[in-house]
């Protein structure tokens, strides 16, 4: 399975304010009642995006001047609560390609990465230079370079961080693991072979 | 060299490193359900792969389930496709699965122990965040993604990078009225809901050696929501002695070499810690959360804190924010409140001495008028018992609904939810806006009988003074 190398993520971006952004809050349960992620991106953030009554609240991301922007920014402990790889997958299947935030929640990073859609860190003043520019003006471009490790925009350069795990997976091309798993098949067998419990 | 058991379960399944680092893990457990499982099955088909060990993957339903609605199809056309969808996934792929018919359906947590699947000295995967409940035999149990769902399913591993060991010690006896749930939800008020990232929590200390494995299981089900990937505790009698005699435990000989086995992977004395932290058990009160997260917990004596009491410019905002979801006043007691349902169940607190304790303190009482309350057993086995025990006619006597086995109102994907802004007594485990299935919804978790007494006040109260328990 070859995979792309991605080293830089570069687009408009979009900064979605708040700590502690949960998987309900992305993807709220409901419309968890799907046997494919297809169509989960029109559900991403419903409930902050819709009144009670379904009128829409105006979301920064349904403000027209951020439609298509590709890189979400927002604050700490992003993607907390549960497992559900639908949150990634709706946020994903709704455009974006990458998220800069203060930090990640750990489920939510993994299954982010393995989409091979760049979950990094910044320094919260530094988000709010770059959700500053964005407000600025809707079209700036982005750039999150995870060579360098610096996020690019509107002329400034701000510090990025990553994980190396993820970093170094998503630059060479390894960010889904499974073609890797799927070599070590013959090494499985064998530490299975010690574990009594594994016996069919 | 003294090793946590963390170290020694991750050791003895580690595989290989990868290229980035990462370790080739060994799943030797791994548990589906019908949620996060038919996308990760159409992966597999994509990519025209086999499960690779399809006898160590276990199945069951329990997120969609209808629990007052055993008849299909289900009311809900969606409901019914996810249900064919894992039946027929289990059958190609030759998977078991605990369906309903087999009198072992329930929420997949609740399952697992249940059936001897959940051993200790094993790692678990699920894709379910409260994996981790499994941790209370000694097991290291992680709550994965849809991806990794595949992963697992395709060759039994996964990749992983190690996490480092906090040790928390809980000493003493806890007060009479404070549960297992207190315990958890004061440890979380402690470290906040990411305070645990990066970590493996192994929960220790006498208030720990002297729990049921019930009680042990609440508190590794909610490591997730201090941040911790996996929590567990070190395996021993109380453990062996639930074990004993289950299904899928071992029997006869292997029996006595598993136990030596399982005893072999406990923390050796003397083993280091990337972190301790330590609890005195007599600190703890019956907590209740205020706000949004379930860190934000309070002792139903405390005030709910006020935005000027806030500790900086984030606190506050959180407070702000929570205390306008929840309609609550800043700086008031939250004892008093009114609630408009009452739930009890979940892989929180959906298990037989749940039922049972909430049981002995309702015999004779009644939900308060408007009040909707339901008792959900966690599964068919919970609820077979409670009914030989007559615990189901208690509780239904007492006004409380009682239904089938699943998840129900812990995350309302059935068709238990919250209707409008009701304020709901819960026993689950998430408190997040609009978990419950309202989106203006709200959510008081708590231990199933501090539910109990909010569900026959009709406020948010204190169980010891409801029903008279000694507070020495
Ligand atoms: S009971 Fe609640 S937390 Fe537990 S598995 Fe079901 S939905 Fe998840």
């Amino acid at each position: 399975m070859s995979l792309a190398k991605i080293t830089s993520v570069s687009g408009r971006g979009v900064y979605v304010p708040g700590n502690d952004i949960d998987t309900d809050r992305i993807i709220p349960a409901r419309f968890m009642k799907c046997v494919t992620f297809d169509g989960l991106g029109e559900f991403v953030f419903f409930d902050v995006r819709h009144t009670p009554e379904g009128k829409p609240t105006g979301h920064p991301i349904d403000k027209p001047q951020h439609k298509g922007a590709t890189i979400l920014l927002s604050g700490a402990n992003f993607g907390c609560g549960s497992s559900r790889e639908h949150a990634p997958q709706a946020i994903s299947k709704a455009g974006f390609k990458a998220i800069i935030a203060e930090n990640f929640a750990e489920i939510f990073f993994g299954n982010s990465t393995t989409l091979g859609m760049p979950c990094v860190t910044a320094a919260r003043e530094d988000i709010a230079k770059i959700a500053a520019a964005v407000e600025a003006d809707p079209q700036t471009e982005v750039t999150i370079d995870l060579v360098k490790l610096e996020a690019r925009f509107a002329g400034q350069t701000v510090k990025i961080s990553q994980r190396e795990s993820a970093r170094d997976a998503l630059v060479n091309g390894r960010w889904d693991a499974i073609g890797e798993l799927i070599e070590g098949l013959p090494t499985v067998r064998a530490t299975a072979a010690g574990l009594p419990y594994m016996a069919a | 060299m003294p090793k946590s058991l963390f170290q020694k379960v991750w050791d003895a399944h580690s595989v290989r490193k990868l290229a980035n680092g990462q370790t080739q893990l060994l799943i030797g457990t791994h548990l589906i359900h019908e949620v996060t499982s038919p996308q990760a099955f159409g992966m597999l088909r994509d990519l025209g792969l086999k499960v690779a060990y399809p006898h160590r993957t276990f199945a069951t339903v329990d997120h969609i389930i209808p629990t007052n609605e055993l008849v299909e199809p289900y009311a809900d056309p969606l409901a019914q496709a996810m249900m064919d969808e894992i039946r027929k996934n289990c059958a190609e792929f030759g998977i078991t699965f605990f369906d309903r018919a087999s009198g072992k359906q329930g929420v997949v947590h609740i399952v697992g122990p249940e059936q001897g699947i959940t051993q200790p000295g094993t790692t678990i995967a699920c894709g379910d965040s409260h994996t981790s409940t499994h941790g209370a035999f000694g097991a290291i149990a992680f709550g994965i993604g849809t991806s990794q769902v595949r992963d697992v399913l395709a060759t039994q591993t996964m990749a992983l990078g190690a996490l480092k060991v906090r040790r928390i010690e809980v000493n003493g006896k806890l007060r009479p009225g404070v549960y297992a749930k207190d315990v958890i939800l004061h440890i979380i008020r402690l470290t906040g809901v990411n305070g645990g990232t990066g970590f493996a929590y192994e929960y220790a200390g006498s208030t720990f050696d002297a729990f049921t494995m019930e009680e042990r299981m609440t508190v590794c089900n909610m490591s997730i929501e201090g941040g911790a990937r996996v929590g567990y505790v070190n395996p021993d009698e109380t453990t062996f002695a639930y074990l004993k005699d289950r299904p899928y435990s071992p029997k006869g000989a292997e029996w006595d070499a598993a136990v030596e086995r399982w005893k072999s992977y406990a923390s050796d004395p003397g083993a280091t810690y990337d972190d301790v932290m330590k609890i005195d058990a007599a600190d703890i009160a019956p907590t209740v959360t205020w706000g949004i997260n379930p860190g934000q917990g309070i002792s139903i004596n405390e005030n709910v804190p006020s935005p000027d009491t806030a500790t900086s410019a984030d606190d506050k905002a959180g407070i702000i924010e929570a205390l306008e979801y929840m309609k609550l006043p800043a700086g008031k007691p939250i004892k008093g409140t009114k609630i408009n349902v009452a739930f009890l169940g979940s892989c929180t607190n959906g298990r037989l001495s749940d039922f049972r304790e909430v049981a002995k303190y309702v015999k004779g009482r009644k939900v308060a008028a408007g009040v909707k309350a339901i008792a959900v057993p966690g599964s068919q086995i919970v609820a077979l018992q409670c009914q030989k025990e007559g615990i189901d006619k208690v509780l239904a006597e007492a006004g409380f609904e009682w239904r089938d086995a699943g998840c129900s109102m812990c995350l309302a994907m059935n068709p238990d939810k919250l209707i409008g802004d009701q304020l709901c007594a819960s026993s689950s485990n998430r408190n997040f806006k609009g978990r419950q299935g309202s989106i203006t919804g709200r959510t008081i978790l708590m231990s199933p009988v501090m539910v109990a007494a909010a569900a026959v006040t009709g406020e948010v109260a204190d169980a010891r003074e409801v029903f008279h328990v000694a507070n020495n």
